[in-house]
């Protein structure tokens, strides 16, 4: 057991860091957010450059050949700039799919492009009624000679709005929630029958909706064995989900040190009020709590790679539950010390706030984690 | 980064079970899964099992009797104890005073105490707190005045746990009432045969008879007998508290308890089916499993950091330990209360002593109250957890 970084790790941690810093500030993002695509094509290609988005592939094909631990320092570093690229949506969840399903020649085709900066990946699985269901997909796909024809409706595609390539899920046999009978397609974002209506999200990422009516896919566009595909999207939203827990980690980090640089800086009845020991103590709750989450994050790192389907979703489950109360508590009491001003756009700490809900109902809550894992034979074993 | 253990930690960690299944005495092991108290003579019997293996003070420098473990394996060692279940070594020994008089002790007392202590002959209780004096340690007011080669001391002693087996107690005395309250201290062992010394009872909300007052009455301590120098005792029981925050998570302690209550509910029967399948009762269980697991993974963490520095420093962030540890390890007793429900009722103070057995079939019920109740002292003793947020909001937050 050692939780020390490489010292590769440690450069990517500095580099990283470094280049948000640089190029990161609130008023920065405002700005990128102010775009039509409502984040910075400019610092994606700073990204490219610097082998962020090659990171996690393979040397074989073209990426670094990185772990988990470097997509924990990234998802970090995103979390404290509160970072609006489509990073999750394209290295780790589409990416994610195709590192783990992808034939050679989809791979050759996509991977060196995603690499480049140049291509958008988004996962389309969620549906309206399927809450936090995985196997609940109700969208279809029908042979149709050689390919596939899809119809469904899928809802909050993160960064599904500027993808160029979607990987939709589709039922390709069996009822609303049967374990069976799922698949994946890589479908052209522009095919013929996809519509899409983009939105930002309460934290001002982007999502979309995206409706399939007949659209036409080749058999060389399937991903993964058809039929079978819901063990690799529980193990790449188990990889998700230990991403979005690092980027919790960092926000939570950073929300916090911002409301105890506030608590030093502000004045009331003639003090500042961290002097006050009611403000002191709770800045220590959320230290502990921010603390309880990093480890998890940990935790979850080190589990998404567990091959033991089962021993990987408790863990991640846990990893979750810690991660939403974490973010509960620090980010509603981020806004509760500064007071007045936490509860407008101007104050930063209610940004913080609002990205840390949404990823607290992200691929679960608090609830749904709480409910799997207590199915389970939990983590102390008799 | 790397947070699964290794072939050589799970080897080692086989090693530890095996050898706690087969050394522990059976009697010792019974008292302490069904939460009783253990006796005088049954933690000397088990420390001295654990001393002659060469396992009761690992965390001691090596040329003092420490194992040399590095940090995981004491951990797995700790954890492995808790989940036996056995008995600690005596606390006050192990990771206090043993470790007090390794950094500040002269030669000829660490040749002569830490054998003793390692094994238990010496049996220490701890002479800090008194009245008035709770979590500001330092306004204590027992007084020593040098008179020749010995200390004269005067004054009151409170909470002094195990008092009433102990041979030996070390203590902290005012030896410069002018001085600043910090810097008029002074670091003392006292034996316990000494005239002058009466030892209370104070009995605690689980009814047993652990902790104590304690009156000095003209009780003459040899210099010989002072650690380090005269009125510099307070920097040497901040290091010692460091080090008892540190030791005071007890994660395996409450996971111990979390592994009962799951066995427990299985033959608990809640409306027609075992509690343990209950729904509700399962997400609690689990709720309190994540943060065990979070604690777990935190302490190992702040462990890995504090070696990295290398300092003998305690480090503050300890107080996150003792914060979250000691609130676990009292919901870990709740959780015990939620699965003994009403049969936690009947009080019977003998059989938590172990001196009876009961003819009931239901007698893992016996200790759960009065385990819960004598819990909540966890968040209370070494600085209470007000004080611990006091040291992080400072040191850390630097409020």
């Amino acid at each position: 057991m050692n939780f020390d970084l490489t010292d590769e790790q440690s450069m990517l941690k500095d580099s990283v860091e470094r280049l948000l810093a640089e190029r990161y500030d609130f008023d920065k993002r405002k700005n990128y957010l102010a775009t039509a695509d409502g984040w910075s094509r400019d610092m994606w290609q700073a990204y490219a450059e610097m082998g962020l988005l090659g990171l996690p592939f393979a040397e074989a094909d073209g990426g670094l050949g990185g772990g988990p631990v470097d997509t924990m320092i990234i998802m970090e570093a995103i979390g404290r700039g509160l970072v609006l690229e489509p990073y999750l949506a394209t290295v780790v969840l589409g990416g994610g799919l195709l590192r783990a399903a992808g034939s050679a020649k989809q791979r050759s085709e996509l991977i060196p492009a995603i690499l480049g900066g140049e291509l958008l990946l988004a996962f389309a699985h969620a549906e309206a009624h399927s809450r936090y269901d995985l196997a609940d997909v109700q969208t279809t796909a029908k042979r149709d000679g050689t390919g596939w024809i899809l119809n469904g409706k899928k809802r909050f595609v993160l960064h599904g709005d500027v993808a160029q390539k979607l990987v939709v899920s589709a039922r390709v046999a069996g009822n609303r929630r049967d374990r069976n009978g799922l698949a994946l397609f890589l479908v052209d974002a522009d095919a013929q029958g996809v519509s899409r209506r983009g939105y930002f999200t309460q934290d001002r990422l982007r999502a979309a909706d995206i409706e399939l009516s007949n659209v036409r896919v080749e058999a060389e566009n399937v991903l993964g064995e058809p039929g079978s595909s819901l063990p690799l999207i529980e193990r790449v939203t188990d990889e998700a989900i230990a991403a979005l827990c690092a980027e919790a980690v960092g926000a939570m980090a950073r929300a916090h040190e911002i409301t105890v640089e506030y608590l030093k800086s502000r004045k009331q009845f003639g003090v500042t009020i961290g002097s006050f020991q009611a403000l002191q103590h709770r800045a220590v709750d959320m230290l502990v709590l921010v603390e309880q989450a990093r480890s998890m994050a940990y935790f979850a790192t080190m589990m998404a790679s567990e091959t033991d389907a089962e021993e990987r979703s408790k863990s991640i489950s846990a990893a979750k539950i810690q991660i939403g109360k974490s973010a509960k508590f620090v980010g509603q009491q981020a806004v509760q010390l500064h007071g007045g001003i936490g509860v407008t756009e101007e104050c930063h700490a209610g940004h913080y706030f609002r990205r840390l809900s949404m990823i607290e109902v992200l691929f679960g809550d608090t609830d749904h984690h709480l409910a799997n894992l207590a199915r389970s034979t939990g983590l102390v074993s008799a | 980064m790397d947070l699964r253990l290794t072939p050589e930690e799970i080897e080692f960690r086989n090693e530890v079970r095996a050898f706690f299944r087969s050394a522990l005495p059976s009697d010792i092991r019974r008292k302490t899964e069904l939460g009783q108290r253990i006796s005088r003579e049954e933690l000397v019997r088990w420390q001295q099992i654990l001393n002659k293996k060469g396992w009761a003070t690992p965390a001691w420098a090596p040329e003092w009797g420490g194992t040399g473990w590095d940090a995981v394996k004491q951990y797995i060692y700790k954890e492995e104890l808790h989940m036996a279940p056995a008995p600690e070594p005596l606390s006050f020994n192990v990771n206090m005073i043993g470790p007090t008089l390794i950094a500040f002790g002269s030669e000829e007392q660490k040749k002569h105490f830490l054998p003793r202590i390692a094994n238990l002959d010496y049996w220490f209780c701890q002479g800090f707190s008194e009245p008035g004096s709770g979590s500001d340690l330092a306004s204590l007011r027992t007084t020593a005045v040098r008179d020749g080669d010995h200390y004269v001391i005067n004054g009151q002693k409170l909470w002094t746990s195990t008092a009433h087996h102990a041979n030996w107690c070390f203590c902290l005395v005012r030896t410069d009432p002018k001085a600043k309250k910090q810097e008029g201290i002074t670091y003392l062992l006292m034996d316990m045969k000494t005239p002058g010394i009466t030892v209370r009872p104070i009995i605690t909300l689980d009814g047993n008879h652990e902790t104590n007052e304690m009156f000095l009455d003209n009780v003459r301590v040899p210099v010989a007998n002072r650690i380090g120098e005269e009125n510099k005792g307070w920097d040497y029981a901040k290091y010692l508290l460091g080090h008892e925050r540190s030791g005071i998570a007890r994660v395996g302690v409450s996971k111990y308890r979390v592994r009962r209550a799951k066995e427990l509910a299985a033959k608990v029967d809640s409306g027609g089916r075992p509690l343990s399948e209950d729904p509700q009762f399962r997400q609690k269980v689990a709720a309190l499993e994540v943060e065990l697991k979070a604690l777990e993974m935190t302490q190992m963490r702040l462990i890995a950091e504090i070696a990295r520095k290398q300092t003998n420093k305690a480090d503050p962030k300890a107080s996150i330990l003792k914060l979250k540890g000691s609130e676990l390890q009292q919901l870990a007793t709740e959780l015990l209360m939620d699965v003994a429900g009403y049969n936690a009722m009947e009080f019977d103070g003998e059989f938590l002593r172990g001196m009876t057995e009961t003819a009931a079939g239901d007698d893992w019920a016996l200790t759960i109250a009065p385990n819960y109740y004598f819990a909540r002292h966890v968040s209370i003793v070494g600085g209470s957890n007000e004080i611990q947020r006091n040291i992080l909001a400072k040191t850390i937050l630097g409020l």
